[in-house]
């Protein structure tokens, strides 16, 4: 993506006569030395991903548990969950959530201190609201891991005393967990980058940062770029992070070897199949 | 009438059957799947440090009925006592019986060993991290205590050398035997087996059957649904033929291999024997 944006610049800077006049140290600095701003851009960016992964993976978790309940009730809940969700842009969600329950005066978004660390409205707002939508998706993966389990383990369990919540946490889903992690970290590779819709409620997360700057200086495509190489800098990060937690869950258990950093990374080499990594015989 | 404490030692000594020595009493149970009728009136009792042995065609009903007897399986009609317990519901006080608790169908189990034919194994744990789970999370064991018990019962069932295996490392017979000291670890009033040697390579089988011998041998009350007719011979007090959700015939293995009454029998032994 980025030869394709040098490889754009050049012809647009022979088309134009060379009327633009790039500014590449704007680039360069905001990748060697970043500032403050770009810093905290960072930091926000992937505390909120990684907030809103942890509550996507909760929600995800309660809302298959959900869906495969006894009870007619719950079951609809779940599904009803999961239809809204997955049913309505990210983007009206985050502004319905924020702007709109604000202003009906629902709930106005004050900003909570956690362990003497102010938290703004807004940034809670998103987190919420990437969260909720995250669960949605998270309901169907964690849903497909529990259904790969073969059900003689919730059946042995069964039979050796244990209730159906004590099966699920100790015997079921951390056989799941060989069938989630696999998408859980591609769910989280997007998260990352998900997070620049939060523009739309000025939280200054990595793309504000680089959307006000550019607009300051009037730089876009040094700054831009600046921001997609950040970008591939965290998902690439995350992606050797997956395989490594990858490798270890595939340790011991028989079954296919898990991707090599080389394929994780740059998706080369062959796909695997989820059924394969988890079932063991 | 004797009071239980005499009737237990008298079981042991003479077998002399009283009410308090029945472990199983299954009356006129009736399962349902959707519409088909798969347990037509099922009634046995189980005597302390029985061996029954349950034979039959697949689609007899004799998986399910075991199934019944730790409620893995709902019952539409009679009802089953383990150890004097009613098992999986509770009577209201106009006599209707409704599904008990979850929490008390699990304190229920805790009593009933059940080794399957797939063995069921928890793959990621080892062999003994499989037999001490639910000793320690279950029964609330200690660590300790769980493990010595836990390696004990695996040098039992002859894996001593094998506790830190993972069951994809153990062969097929092997995997069994673990699974047979996993549900003995909870100390079990009564065993139940669902053709615990079907999914075995021939050369297998005889080492799980062995390990099952010495556990008949040692009084275990247990229920096996098992078509190796040598074992039930060697091991059984009675067999049980079941047809079409019903026992058909029942008696010593004598009394099967000799001289079998019902036709579907007779043909079932000419098939299996």
């Amino acid at each position: 993506m980025v030869a394709v944006c040098l490889l754009v610049a050049v012809v647009v800077a022979g088309c134009s006569g060379g009327s633009y006049q790039y500014r590449w140290e704007f680039f360069f600095d905001s990748i060697f030395r970043p500032d403050g701003l770009i810093v905290s851009g960072i930091w926000l960016t992937v505390s909120i991903a990684v907030s809103s992964q942890i509550i996507g993976v909760i929600l995800g978790v309660f809302g298959a548990l959900g869906k495969q309940a006894k009870r007619r009730g719950i079951r609809w809940i779940a599904n009803f969950y999961v239809w809204i969700f997955r049913g309505t842009p990210l983007l009206v969600q985050i502004s319905l959530l924020y702007f709109g329950l604000s202003v009906a005066k629902v709930y106005t978004w004050p900003e909570i201190n956690l362990f003497g660390l102010a938290i703004p409205g807004a940034i809670q707002a998103g987190i919420v609201a990437l969260g909720l939508n995250e669960g949605a998706y998270m309901t169907e993966i964690v849903r497909a891991g529990i259904i790969s389990v073969d059900p003689g383990q919730m059946e042995a369990a069964k039979s050796l005393g244990m209730t159906y919540g004590k099966a699920m946490r100790r015997i079921v889903l951390p056989q799941a967990a060989r069938v989630i992690i696999p998408p859980l970290g591609n769910e989280f590779n997007n998260m990352l980058k998900t997070t620049s819709l939060l523009v739309i409620i000025s939280v200054p997360e990595l793309y504000v940062v680089f959307s006000r700057k550019q607009g300051n200086f009037f730089a876009p495509f040094e700054f831009f770029l600046a921001a997609a190489i950040w970008y591939l800098l965290l998902t690439t990060i995350w992606g050797v992070i997956q395989a490594w937690i990858e490798r270890r869950l595939g340790r011991g258990a028989g079954g296919e070897r898990p991707p090599s950093m080389r394929e994780r990374v740059f998706g080369l080499g062959r796909e695997v199949d989820p059924s394969l990594v988890s079932g063991g015989r | 009438m004797m009071s239980s404490g005499d009737s237990d030692i008298l079981a042991d000594i003479g077998n002399v059957p009283t009410l308090q020595s029945l472990i199983v009493e299954a009356t006129d149970v009736h399962k349902y799947f959707g519409q088909l009728h798969v347990l037509k009136g099922v009634s046995m009792n189980v005597k302390r440090k029985e061996v029954v042995v349950v034979i039959g065609s697949s689609g007899s009903g004799k998986t399910t009925f075991i199934r019944c007897i730790n409620h893995l399986e709902k019952i539409q009609r009679g009802r089953i006592n383990v150890n004097g317990h009613l098992i999986g519901y509770r009577e209201t006080t106009e006599g209707k019986l409704i599904e008990d608790r979850e929490s008390n169908i699990a304190r229920q189990r805790q009593e009933i060993g059940m080794v399957f034919q797939r063995f069921n194994l928890f793959p990621h744990k080892t062999a003994l991290e499989n037999v001490i789970e639910a000793p320690i999370h279950v029964r609330g064991q200690s660590d300790e205590e769980a493990r010595s018990v836990g390696v004990a019962l695996l040098t039992r069932v002859g894996l001593g050398h094998k506790t830190d295996a993972y069951p994809s490392q153990l062969s097929g017979g092997q995997q069994q035997r673990v699974a047979i000291a996993r549900a003995l670890a909870m100390k079990p009033a009564l065993m139940l087996f669902d053709e615990p040697t079907s999914a075995l390579d021939p050369e297998m089988i005889g080492e799980v059957l062995q390990v099952m011998k010495e556990l008949a041998e040692s009084g275990m009350t247990m229920i096996v649904v098992s078509h190796e007719m040598g074992f039930a011979r060697e091991v059984a007090d009675r067999i049980l033929m079941m047809d079409d959700g019903q026992i058909i015939e029942e008696g010593t293995p004598e009394h099967f291999f000799t001289n079998p009454q019902h036709e579907r029998t007779k043909s079932f032994l000419s098939k299996i024997l």
